[in-house]
């Protein structure tokens, strides 16, 4: 995760420009290496595996796309949900001095360390035609479970924690005098929020929805469980390659690489963003 | 006294901190507020900004009762030890930002901007990011940002703590214009500042005031051994004679002031710098008790009294805990009163 403190930058860069050398132990590399190689060879190993010569007519074709589509589509929806609703969480939690705030946290964190399938199985008691609100929904002839919506929200349920912990630990390392300064300027509350703790946590909110976003596009065992994998409506990218591996593995190693790319596209707009402060 | 006039009248109640202050500060006056780390002179600030909630107690700004007002009503402007300027903004855009937010237009905030900088004598860094500006620079802005908004209450914590020697002498001059006209209340530990800049001292320890007056009756004739050492001197308890005092320790020091009339309990200030030591011959007799280092000197007491000599002068007179010496003071620089009066 990027750091958020321009001046934490510029001392790194000072840093290194002095050769400031913290010894690491002889045998530290060894198992960095390979913990590295470990990430990076079945990455490199599925490219290779790649049929180029079809490729473009599989990633193309009618069911890749739509997956695509539907992937792209549902992940933005569900980063846009996750900021509106998670940003005002994180605000909560990083203010707040009450101890009970603690064990709030861990309990919208714990998608964090869930299994996805159990965050599926959970959407699924709540807003599933039986659960307790998909039951009242119901009534009302709203049904959520195993259509669009559902993707969106089980994306959200495994990738907000990712958003909330990410602006609430930006929101903590800048204290809160700027704020209480502003409000000796006259600005209340609404104000202070919007433009001054939102400026000024805004790294801490890009690097959330970059994770947020991607956990969301990569989403799988919660939206297979809540939503199911109906073609166009809710198999996403994810679904499309774990269906293709079954019946085309070509298709699913051409589909895994275009996640890959999308991945790398995300990385990379984070890393560049930030880049040019250290140099 | 002032409440009605434009003037602070407080009554700053935090149990939790163990603090109860009355602080009275009249329309155009500046008091200083000195005390010891702890004392309760941060607690007292965010209470009268409306930082800190208070249980008990009242905050009366020109006859408006402020005691529940939030703070971004309060018209309470607040510059601290670190200057807090929003990053994101250029130096006139954190200038204008008070005014914008108390519902100025775009033109007439630039304009108050504009004209706080200038106050301040910082109208070349408008367009500068605060990320590019020294200490003095940032914190002369600061003060140019609280002063946009016309508040009615000026405080000031440790406006210059954090700054070097020439940053804070250039920041002491923005603070002078910043506090004309207004009731303006400073957190210092620099006797300088306060003698630049207020009127009167306050004196807190331990949540209470323990001693207020004008600021050069109070660096002049301290009463407590806080405010004491805050102008640097050292009080001797004693009882007044015909010629200056009999310290309790023993002997007697004349003063060139003394008007004390005899045999009433007083207190002599002496600068320690001011105070002679020999091994042998005139003087109070006195047991080194201690020495320590300060700022190029020894700082030497024995008993009831302190002298700073040379380090040469140390090593020459062999001065160590439980040497017996002799300690002599000038009586131009023995001033006898008694506390109470003061």
């Amino acid at each position: 995760m990027p750091t958020q403190d321009d001046t934490a930058y510029h001392r790194a860069a000072d840093h290194r420009a002095a050769h400031h050398r913290t010894p690491v132990p002889w045998w530290l590399p060894v198992p960095a290496v390979v913990g590295g190689l470990f990430v990076v060879v079945p990455v490199l190993a599925m490219v290779g595996r790649v049929d180029w010569t079809s490729f473009v007519a599989l990633v193309t074709s009618p069911a890749s796309t739509t997956a695509l589509g539907l992937s792209l589509g549902t992940a933005a929806a569900a980063t846009g949900v996750a900021f509106v609703l998670g940003y005002p969480l994180a605000v909560l939690f990083a203010r707040s001095t009450s101890r009970w705030v603690g064990v709030l946290r861990a309990l919208v964190l714990l998608p964090l360390v869930l299994p996805p399938v159990v965050g599926g199985l959970a959407l699924l008691a709540a807003f599933g035609r039986l659960g307790v609100l998909g039951a009242l929904l119901d009534e009302h002839g709203l049904r959520i479970a195993f259509t669009t919506t559902a993707v969106v929200m089980a994306q959200v349920f495994v990738s907000m924690p990712f958003l909330v912990s990410s602006i609430e630990g930006s929101l903590r390392t800048g204290g809160d005098r700027a704020e209480r300064i502003a409000a000796t300027l006259g600005a209340g509350p609404t104000r202070t929020f919007l433009t001054v703790t939102t400026p000024r946590v805004l790294p801490g909110i890009t690097a959330g929805l970059v994770l947020c976003g991607a956990r969301a596009l990569g989403e799988f065992g919660a939206t297979l469980t809540f939503a199911g994998s109906l073609q166009g409506v809710t198999r996403t990218l994810p679904l499309e390659v774990y269906l293709q591996r079954e019946v085309d593995p070509d298709t699913a190693v051409a589909l895994a690489l275009v996640l890959v790319v999308v991945a790398l596209v995300v990385i990379g707009t984070t890393t560049l963003r930030t880049r040019p402060v250290v140099a | 006294m002032s409440a009605d006039t434009g003037g602070l009248r407080a009554h700053v109640v935090v149990p939790a901190r163990g603090v109860d202050v009355r602080l009275a500060i009249d329309p155009d006056e500046c008091v200083a507020l000195v005390g010891p780390n702890g004392a309760g002179k941060s607690t007292v600030v965010e209470a009268l900004a409306g930082l800190l909630r208070m249980r008990a107690g009242s905050v009366v700004l020109g006859g408006r009762d402020l005691t529940a007002v939030p703070t971004h009503r309060r018209r309470v402007g607040l510059v601290a030890q670190r200057p807090d300027l929003f990053a994101h903004r250029t130096v006139a855009g954190n200038v204008a930002f008070g005014p914008r937010a108390t519902g100025a237009s775009g033109r007439e905030a630039r304009h108050r901007s504009a004209a706080a900088l200038a106050a301040v004598g910082a109208s070349g860094l408008a367009d500068r990011s605060p990320t590019t500006l020294s200490g003095g620079q940032a914190q002369r802005v600061a003060v140019a940002r609280a002063l946009a908004t016309a508040p009615a209450l000026l405080l000031l914590d440790e406006p210059t703590t954090a700054l070097d020697v020439d940053a804070r002498a250039e920041v002491r001059d923005a603070l002078r214009t910043a506090r004309a006209g207004r009731p303006t209340l400073l957190v210092t530990h620099d006797p300088l500042e306060a003698v630049a800049l207020a009127d009167r001292i306050v004196v807190l320890q331990d949540g209470r005031v323990v001693e207020q007056g004008a600021t050069d009756a109070v660096l002049r004739r301290p009463c407590t051994p806080f405010s004491a050492s805050f102008s640097g001197l050292v009080l001797v308890p004693g009882t007044a004679t015909a010629t200056g005092i009999a310290p309790d320790g023993g002997g007697e020091l004349a003063s060139a002031t003394h008007a004390v009339p005899p045999g009433r309990r007083v207190v002599a200030a002496v600068h320690p710098t001011a105070a002679r030591i020999s091994g042998a011959g005139a003087g109070l007799a006195r047991v080194v008790t201690g020495v320590e280092p300060r700022d190029g000197l020894v700082r030497v007491r024995a008993g009831d009294l302190v002298a700073d000599v040379t380090v040469a002068r140390a090593a020459a007179l062999g001065v160590a805990p439980g040497v017996p010496v002799r300690i002599t003071v000038d009586p131009d620089e023995v001033a006898v009163y008694d506390p109470e009066d003061a």
